[in-house]
């Protein structure tokens, strides 16, 4: 198993934070469905300022790991620590305030809103909607900001998931918790979504990012994890795993172990 | 039927209808937070005109009372009524319906619990007011106020539409404008992503019941204001209410109140035609023809979930 160094890509954008500092992490980590343990004992952290790539084929519990992280699901063993601190236990509408933000898979916008609705909805902890956070959102995405009034569910694919990681913004998170941005949708729009999820990363929030789709998601990472079958199988920086191998055979031939 | 009677039975149909509407929108409300379909709501709306009877049993009323004394009572006795409803939907989801939900217990229980908790409520009512109907006390003089279309309106009515329709408007508002009401929105169409918002969905859908069983309660002091409180009053006009918020379509709140409106009509309008003992079978009739021909209701986007 390679070691987990934090080796970082430079970045010379300014105002990205320092790495090193620990935002997340995970102590052995056991979750489970009923009687079926899904993760069984997930070690990993995420320092602040990175983009870590969490990667694996269906049902190897990247999901589980998201939800897990933002208080829909409990760990029945091990810690969720958020700056040092214990998180797990706190349920997930309270777990917003200590800046997390969680673009759900498969996007889930609020259909029958609108899209500023929506990300009005993503400011709900806050007392008040940051006009400025809103603006921040229509220069990050300018497809939203033409159509501001349309509901959210007669959006394209694209548009859905740039809503979806518009209204997390809106929360002003610190770590931003991404599941599968690609899925569904056109390359070209996957690559926009990436470029834009940098351009968030190098203004200063960490992101924690579930993919399948290896090769793109390593690109953009500073470092990555391979999940099988509910456990670390493999972990290191980017361009190793992407070098590896083992990585390599496990997505050209379709799926982990 | 004379173009006047038609006319006279229309109003009357509408005014009946605001109320159905009235407690539609409680069904209605339940069913998008929690797709629960709660038959203790008709229990709530016979509470509540229980409360604006102790109220008005406490005040007791002055004979040939002033404009001024006038207003004092109905707006206690509504006050009452609302406090009922409130207290009483606010319990059931917190005795009858939380418990069920942290066990994430299957639709079916949630249903059966409704039925049992609807039991409990109007026996409990019969053992506490008695089982005999009563009748208000008498809050104002009930003199025709207004002709609309030629058919006459007293007091008891216009006040039992004015507060239908200023309670929908304030409900339309609150949903669509305020912040609560974008809670209960998001939390309709997706709860888990609403607590990723932020959004603390148990207190989301305590405050839904709150304010579905204060419209409810306040519709049971308008109906036994017009009618009698009993502690059987419930049963009739909650279940030609529900079939009113299915007909407009389960969930939406505008459809609830359409619903409402359109039942309260072809109920009043069977009267003339077809005569009393048809009533509540038209109703059910407009709900099976609505489930056969357009089975989202006549303004359901949403019944269900969609994938």
């Amino acid at each position: 198993m390679s070691a987990t160094t934090q080796l970082r890509k430079d970045s010379d954008a300014a105002g990205a934070p320092e790495p090193g500092e620990t935002l997340l992490e995970l102590k052995g980590m056991r979750v489970f469905y009923g009687a079926i343990e899904a993760l069984k004992g997930i070690d990993l952290t995420v320092a602040k300022g990175e983009i870590v790539a969490l990667l694996g084929g269906n049902g190897a519990g990247k999901t589980t790991t998201l939800r897990t992280v933002s208080g829909m699901l409990q760990p029945r063993h091990g810690q969720v620590l958020l700056r040092g601190e214990r998180i797990d236990g706190i349920k997930s509408h309270e777990l917003v305030r200590f800046g997390i933000g969680h673009v759900p898979e498969g996007r889930r916008v609020f259909a029958t809103m609108s899209v500023r609705e929506n990300l009005e909805m993503g400011a709900y902890k806050f007392s008040a909607v940051d006009s400025a956070d809103v603006d921040r959102v229509f220069t990050l995405f300018p497809r939203l900001a033409e159509r501001r009034s349309q509901l959210a569910g007669t959006l394209s694919g694209g548009e859905q998931q740039m809503l979806a990681i518009g209204r997390a913004l809106m929360g002003r998170p610190e770590l931003l918790l991404l599941d599968e941005p690609s899925m569904g949708l056109a390359p070209l729009i996957v690559q926009q979504i990436f470029e834009i999820v940098q351009e968030i990363n190098e203004q200063g929030t960490t992101v924690l990012l579930v993919e399948q789709n290896a090769t793109q998601a390593l690109a953009l990472a500073d470092r990555g994890y391979v999940l099988e079958t509910g456990s670390v199988a493999m972990s290191g920086a980017a361009g190793e795993l992407l070098a590896d191998s083992r990585i390599r055979a496990a997505y050209l031939g379709e799926g982990a172990g | 039927m004379s173009l006047q009677e038609f006319w006279d039975y229309l109003v009357l149909g509408v005014m009946l209808g605001s109320l159905y509407a009235v407690i539609a929108i409680g069904y209605t409300l339940v069913y998008g937070v929690l797709q629960l379909l709660n038959f203790a709501h008709s229990e709530v709306f016979m509470l509540g005109a229980y409360g604006s009877l102790i109220v008005l049993q406490f005040v007791s009323p002055a004979d040939n009372p002033s404009a001024l004394a006038s207003i004092g009572y109905v707006a206690l006795a509504m006050a009452g009524s609302a406090l009922f409803g409130g207290v009483t939907a606010y319990g059931l989801e917190k005795v009858a319906y939380r418990p069920l939900r942290r066990r994430g217990a299957p639709r079916l229980i949630f249903l059966i619990t409704a039925i049992g908790a609807s039991f409990f409520l109007y026996n409990l009512a019969g053992k506490l007011f008695g089982r005999d109907p009563m009748t208000l006390p008498e809050m104002y003089d009930n003199h025709n106020v207004l002709t609309i279309f030629g058919a006459g309106v007293n007091v008891t009515q216009l006040l039992q539409f004015a507060t239908a329709v200023v309670m929908m408007i304030c409900l339309d508002l609150l949903v669509n404008r305020t912040k609560l009401g974008k809670g209960i929105r998001a939390v309709a169409q997706d709860a888990e992503v609403a607590s990723l918002m932020g959004v603390d969905i148990d207190r989301v859908i305590s405050r839904t019941f709150v304010i579905g069983g204060v419209m409810g309660g306040v519709a049971g002091f308008l109906f036994a204001n017009l009618n009698q409180a009993s502690y059987t009053m419930g049963f009739i006009p909650g279940i030609t209410a529900f079939a009113a918020a299915v007909v407009g379509g389960i969930g939406n709140i505008r459809g609830a109140m359409a619903g409402g409106i359109l039942i309260g009509i072809v109920e009043t309008m069977t009267v003339p035609l077809l005569g009393d003992q048809w009533r509540s079978v038209s109703a059910m009739v407009v709900l099976i023809l609505v489930l056969m021909f357009r089975p989202m209701g006549i303004l359901g986007e949403r019944v269900g979930r969609a994938a």
